[in-house]
């Protein structure tokens, strides 16, 4: 680990009237990048990148998953080098060697997957790394000072609170605070509302302006077009590591404008949503209440069916019980309730019983719990089909029918891997959501249980995956999709169920579904309607 | 400079034994240089192992018999650490099987006078269970209250010691020495020495049966790990416990059956030595088999073949290490071994990248698949 | 029985499990748990003890026994931490190096006598009625190092910039990385604390509490039972310190019951000479197990337990487990 700074950062001149003291020239950018290129194995991220930031603007940064958009900004924050280009901060040349470098140059930045320590506290965290205090914590004057930011910025926070008992939402209120109290004047802010409920968004874009108005910055990233369009002056957009449009001002541009510039086509999946009847219930989900790991109420009273043929979808803001849901239907931890899959009670029973009632799930964690990283991918194929001829013969395990049956999924399933042998954690995201998908669906589930399956993924894994989910809702399956994409959940699902705080709030068909009302369910603004 | 760790995306087959060869090779020769710097000759203490342990006929059939409670101790450890199971309990599964088995000629549980063909297969199930049942105290406790099993088996190894001396020292002591009387001679396990009639070479041999028991072990275990249901879940399970779980898998019974067939095969090794070479329950009839044990199985990389072959080194080791000044020093080169094993690991698994000056790129190189945009 | 006597005899050898407790504690606050305890304590025992023996000099025997044992720490904290080995086997490969290598430098060493650390008597604590006699009396100066080592230790984990960093380093390396904390370096810093306390913890036994060298007898498992003591405390240097006298205080106790003709009344089936003190001798290794049960009982119950990121290696750009 280098800590060696190969120019120290420019020291800060806090009032813009500085700038044009000397000289009466234009002020200089906040930040000026210029010929950026960075090479990772086998891409090419970012490729002769331009980007300007100017003084208390909000400017957004638009793309694709895998456009560079986030490589560009880590190499703002100093997380990664730039093979090649400049980047000057207030008219100085800087190369960052470390993000501690480019906080020190005023530049932070705040990630999509926050970096908090969970057991410490919120005041804790933010003094987390700082070379003062020297010595000594003193926790109650940090927590004033900690206190006295978050109101001046309107954001809503206890600063002795444990980062665990907090909401997403106020995780990201700290991770900013963090930047701000170390005086930040640029903040980065990597799809920071993927994690929020629409009102939570609309707090969060207050505080940004609260900080613009006082003349800092913020590089907004984001692939959405419609908070893009709200909340930024301006906007850079990305495709394929190069830049589309540069420094583009929103008054007057359009959706339509923004997205052709995105994706160079279509932005609408053409996705083949044929008409499937809708067969027998398949999974009836009857007054289910549970706790989570904090032994808080997870789930209370809910109740949901799905039919053989139809997607149904599970929106709702991160925290909200969601997450769990799957794992109690998968039989993986215990509730209160009844869970019927085809007529059959599953609820509390073992795993192994749940999924002998041909029940398939794609769990959140692909990594560790969809698949065992440092086994083959014929292991990892056979995981539910081991106990079954012709892959179990009696007591014992037929490697040849293992191996013909990896071979055959590898090939349908376009899983790109060396040989069967290989072990999966080698593979990419796609792949192994390919080759988890491809076993699931190769049980042939009467229910699936998809939870967040295109997470990480880039645009053509997202298809891929998409179209797997299609076609098994074409050939009957019932399918609960568990989803943070809200897009997602509209382009795939013939239903879509909110939560919030453990309740199903609303339901309707995707047909008749409209955005500013889920948004509202979804946020509990609209209870009685449920 | 830099120094960088990446994982290989394929590693050639010849790559693990190597690496696992030099390791010892770099093992002994740090030994060496130990024992030339407290005023040995590594040179010749090596040399005298060698002799010691495989110069005649007569001196290889005595590290077969210091290899036989090594395999099955080793055996029983491989078994554990598969499903990463750290049962550090060999030695005391081992003791508690000694004992098993004496109990059933010394309480005595059966009639006197019967046969071997009974007498044995009835001492080989008692050692069994008592070493089975000993291994699955700390089984249960970690399934059942999350107790770490390392700290649990290792108590459990000085209570066996002490539970041992109980006996020998107390109720089964001959005329107030710190030993039993001997077994019948039924309960003896047959040598090849006592085959000298038939075969003269075998004169004088001390291999006994439990060396077989030791074979059949290990082809049974490789069936049971490499073959069978079970031994595919106890793989999903060591690598990934909450995919097991997720694949229908209930690892607490899981386990504890692990922890029970462990001290089986380690109760199994304690009978194998009382019954075939002491021929009595004594204090000290463990030299730190159940500790050897655990580098047996590493050095084996937990595979039930290797681990005979590994067995068979570290009997060599301790037979003749016995001679060997200072005396700590098979416990040493066993330390040693098992540091130079796990170094290598890592060389199999990644490849080290060094690289010099400043150029190095801050970004994570060491992460699996740099994925430039996640998410 | 003099209780008087049993108690400071307890706050000495409760010294040994404290200091390698709460080199441990530290260890496993930074994430990376090293069972090679027993190991290190054997080395500082050795290496104390020859050292004092070669020079006249315990306290040159002091800082040989914090020299090896760091060093030894320092072996395990490269393996694991920059070479990613899995610290239970190198933990287990350092316990076997530490024996065998202290056998093979204890050689000759075995009836053979050093001079001791100087026993003290502090002069105005001492005179406390009851308390004073007993526990300021002609202590070791390394059991008074314990009284102080223990809030020490507490008031630099919880209430020091430092500290704080340590924390994160155990919980959450991904974010102290993310604030510029070096997580390895820091790592390696705590695990060759760690061991340069178990060595002091070895040469405690040698230097003064059981003066004298006796093979791998010499530590005895204690230092496993200090790792056992770790989880008992839940990581705590007060709770390790109580965990650790009240084990010391015990064990002569039960010991002590020995020598007692009757109990209550009854024939003392324990009497020397009886096999039944095997029994006897059980017990401190039968209160660990249970100790170890009732911390991890605890842990489970309150949600707290060892730090988060304990044994796993860090590796940037890895989330997660």
């Amino acid at each position: 680990m280098t800590d060696s700074l190969d120019a120290p950062p420019p020291e800060w001149a806090p009032s813009s009237d500085d700038a044009a003291a000397t000289g009466g020239v234009a002020p200089p950018l906040a930040v000026e990048a210029r010929g950026i290129v960075k090479r990772f194995p086998g891409v090419l991220a970012n490729d002769l990148v331009d980007f300007d930031l100017r003084r208390g603007e909000v400017h957004a940064l638009l793309g694709e998953n895998g456009a560079g958009k986030s490589t560009l900004m880590n190499i703002l924050a100093g997380l990664y080098r730039p093979d090649a280009g400049e980047i000057r901060v207030d008219g100085m040349a800087v190369a960052f060697g470390s993000p501690r470098d480019a906080i020190a140059a005023g530049l932070g930045m705040v990630h999509q997957h926050f970096t908090l320590v969970p057991s410490q506290t919120v005041t804790e965290n933010i003094l987390l790394g700082l070379d003062r205090p020297r010595f000594l914590l003193r926790e109650r004057r940090s927590e004033a000072e900690v206190a006295d930011l978050a109101e001046r910025f309107g954001m809503r926070i206890d600063p002795r609170a444990r980062i665990w008992q907090l909401s997403v939402g106020e995780q990201q209120r700290v991770e900013i605070l963090k930047m701000l109290y170390r005086g930040a004047r640029i903040l980065i802010m990597d799809e920071p509302t993927a994690v929020l409920a629409p009102q939570e968004a609309d707090d969060l874009f207050a505080t940004l302006r609260t900080m613009t108005a006082e003349g800092r910055s913020v590089v907004f990233i984001s692939h959405k077009l419609g908070e893009v369009l709200a909340i930024a002056d301006r906007v850079t957009v990305m495709r394929r590591g190069k830049v589309t449009a540069a420094g583009l001002p929103t008054a007057g541009a359009t959706k339509a404008d923004l997205a052709r510039l995105m994706v160079g086509r279509s932005v609408l999946e053409s996705l083949d949503r044929s008409d499937v009847e809708l067969g027998p219930v398949v999974l009836d989900v009857q007054g289910v209440s549970a706790s989570n790991d904090r032994e808080l109420p997870a789930l209370r009273s809910v109740s949901l069916q799905v039919r053989a043929g139809e997607i149904v979808g599970i929106a709702a803001v991160d925290g909200n019980g969601q997450g769990e849901l799957d794992e109690f239907i998968t039989g993986l931890r215990p509730c209160t309730g009844e869970i019927l899959v085809a007529g059959e009670p599953v609820a509390n029973r073992s795993a192994a019983t749940v999924l002998r009632q041909g029940v398939a799930h794609v769990p959140e964690d692909r990594t560790s719990v969809g698949s065992a990283p440092n086994l083959s991918l014929t292991d990892n194929l056979i995981m539910k089909r081991y106990r079954e001829a012709p892959v179990a013969r009696g007591w014992l395990v037929d490697d040849a029918s293992a191996r013909t049956l990896a071979d055959g999924l590898r090939e349908t399933y376009r899983i790109a891997a060396p040989t069967v042998d290989t072990e999966v954690r080698l593979l990419s995201g796609g792949n192994l959501q390919r080759a988890i998908l491809a076993r699931e669906i190769e049980t042939r589930p009467g229910l699936l249980v998809a939870v967040q399956p295109t997470r990480g993924l880039d645009v053509g894994a997202i298809e891929s995956v998409h179209r797997l989910l299609l076609e098994m809702r074409s050939t009957g399956a019932a399918i609960l999709l568990i989803s943070e994409e809200l897009d997602e959940i509209l382009a795939l699902a013939d239903r879509v169920d909110v939560m919030y705080e453990g309740r199903i709030v609303g339901s309707m068909p995707v047909a008749e579904a409209e955005i500013g009302r889920i948004g509202l369910l979804m946020t509990g603004g609209d209870e009685e309607a449920a | 400079m830099n120094v960088r760790l990446e994982p290989r995306t394929a590693t050639p087959r010849w790559l693990s034994p190597a690496i696992t060869f030099g390791a010892v090779v770099v093992a002994l020769v740090i030994s060496g240089a130990i024992i030339a710097i407290v005023g040995g000759d590594p040179i010749r203490s090596y040399l005298h192992i060698l002799d010691a342990s495989f110069g005649s006929v007569g001196v290889l059939s005595d590290t077969l018999v210091k290899a036989t409670p090594l395999i099955l101790t080793g055996l029983a450890c491989a078994l554990a650490f598969r499903m990463r199971l750290w049962n550090i309990g060999a030695e005391g599964q081992f003791l508690l099987g000694a004992w098993g088995a004496s109990a059933v000629v010394l309480f005595p549980l059966v009639p006197a006078g019967l046969p071997g063909i009974v007498l044995i297969p009835l001492m080989m199930l008692a050692g069994m269970a008592a070493g089975g049942l000993w291994g699955l105290i700390p089984g249960v406790l970690r399934a059942r209250l999350g107790v770490n099993e390392i700290i649990a088996t290792l108590m459990l190894n000085y209570i066996a010691l002490f539970w041992i001396q109980f006996w020998v020292f107390g109720p089964w002591s001959q005329g107030g020495f710190q030993q039993t009387k001997p077994f019948p001679e039924a309960a003896w396990l047959p040598r090849l020495t006592d085959l000298a009639d038939v075969v003269p070479a075998f004169g004088g041999l001390t291999v006994h049966l439990g060396l077989l028991f030791g074979l059949v072990a290990a082809g049974l275990l490789w069936l049971f790990l490499e073959r069978s249901r079970f031994g595919y879940e106890i793989r999903l399970i060591g690598d990934s416990p909450r995919a097991a779980r997720y694949a229908g898998i209930d690892i607490g019974r899981r386990l504890v059956v692990v922890f029970a067939i462990s001290g089986a095969l380690a109760g199994l090794a304690g009978m194998s030595e009382v019954n075939g070479t002491v021929h009595r329950l004594q204090d000290h009839i463990s030299p730190g088999y159940g500790f050897t044990a655990v580098i047996v199985a590493y050095l084996a990389k937990f595979r039930p073949g290797r681990v005979i072959v590994a067995a068979i080194l570290f009997g060599a080791l301790i037979l003749a290490g016995r001679e060997i000044q200072p005396s700590g020093v098979p416990s040493m080169i066993q330390g040693i071994i098992l540091f130079t094993l796990i170094v290598g690991d890592v060389l199999v698994r990644y490849r080290v990248r060094i690289d010099r000056g400043g150029g190095a790129p801050v970004a994570p190189s060491a992460a699996a698949t740099p994925t430039p945009e996640a998410g | 029985m003099d209780l008087g006597l049993i108690v400071a005899a307890g706050l000495a050898t409760g010294t040994v499990l404290l200091f390698a407790a709460i080199g441990e504690i530290f260890a496993e606050r930074a994430g990376v748990l090293n069972l090679g305890v027993e190991g290190m304590m054997l080395m500082g025992a050795v290496a104390g003890f020859s050292v004092t023996g070669a020079t006249g000099n315990p306290w040159i025997g002091v800082a040989a026994a914090l020299l090896v044992g760091g060093l030894f720490g320092l072996l395990h904290g490269v393996v694991t931490i920059h070479l990613r080995a899995d610290q239970v086997v190198s933990g287990l490969a350092l316990t076997f190096l530490g024996t065998g290598l202290a056998r093979v430098l204890g050689e000759g060493l075995t009836n053979t006598n050093v001079e001791r650390l100087p026993a003290l008597t502090i002069p105005l604590l001492s005179e406390i009625p009851i308390l004073g006699p007993i526990v300021f009396r002609d202590q070791s100066v390394l059991v008074y190092l314990g009284f102080v080592l223990v809030p020490a230790a507490w008031f630099w984990i919880e209430r020091t910039r430092p500290g704080l960093h340590l924390r994160a380093v155990g919980e959450a390396p991904a974010a102290a990385d993310a604030q510029g904390i070096g997580v390895h370096r820091l790592r390696l810093a705590y695990v060759v604390f760690g061991g340069m306390l178990a060595g002091l913890a070895g040469a405690t036994i040698t230097l003064a509490v059981s003066p004298g060298w006796f093979g791998d007898q010499t530590v005895n498992g204690r230092g496993w039972i200090a790792i056992g003591l770790v989880i008992f405390a839940r990581w705590n240097p007060i709770r390790a310190a109580f965990g650790a006298y009240l084990f010391a205080a015990i064990s002569p106790f039960i010991l002590g019951l020995q020598g007692v003709p009757t109990i209550l009344g009854v024939q003392n089936p324990f009497l020397p000479g009886r096999s039944a003190t095997f029994f006897l001798e059980m017990l401190p290794y039968l209160f660990v197990i249970a100790v170890v049960i009732l911390g991890s009982r605890a842990a489970a119950r309150r949600r707290i337990g060892a730090p988060a990121a304990l044994g796993v290696p860090y590796v940037r750009g890895e989330r997660g487990h």
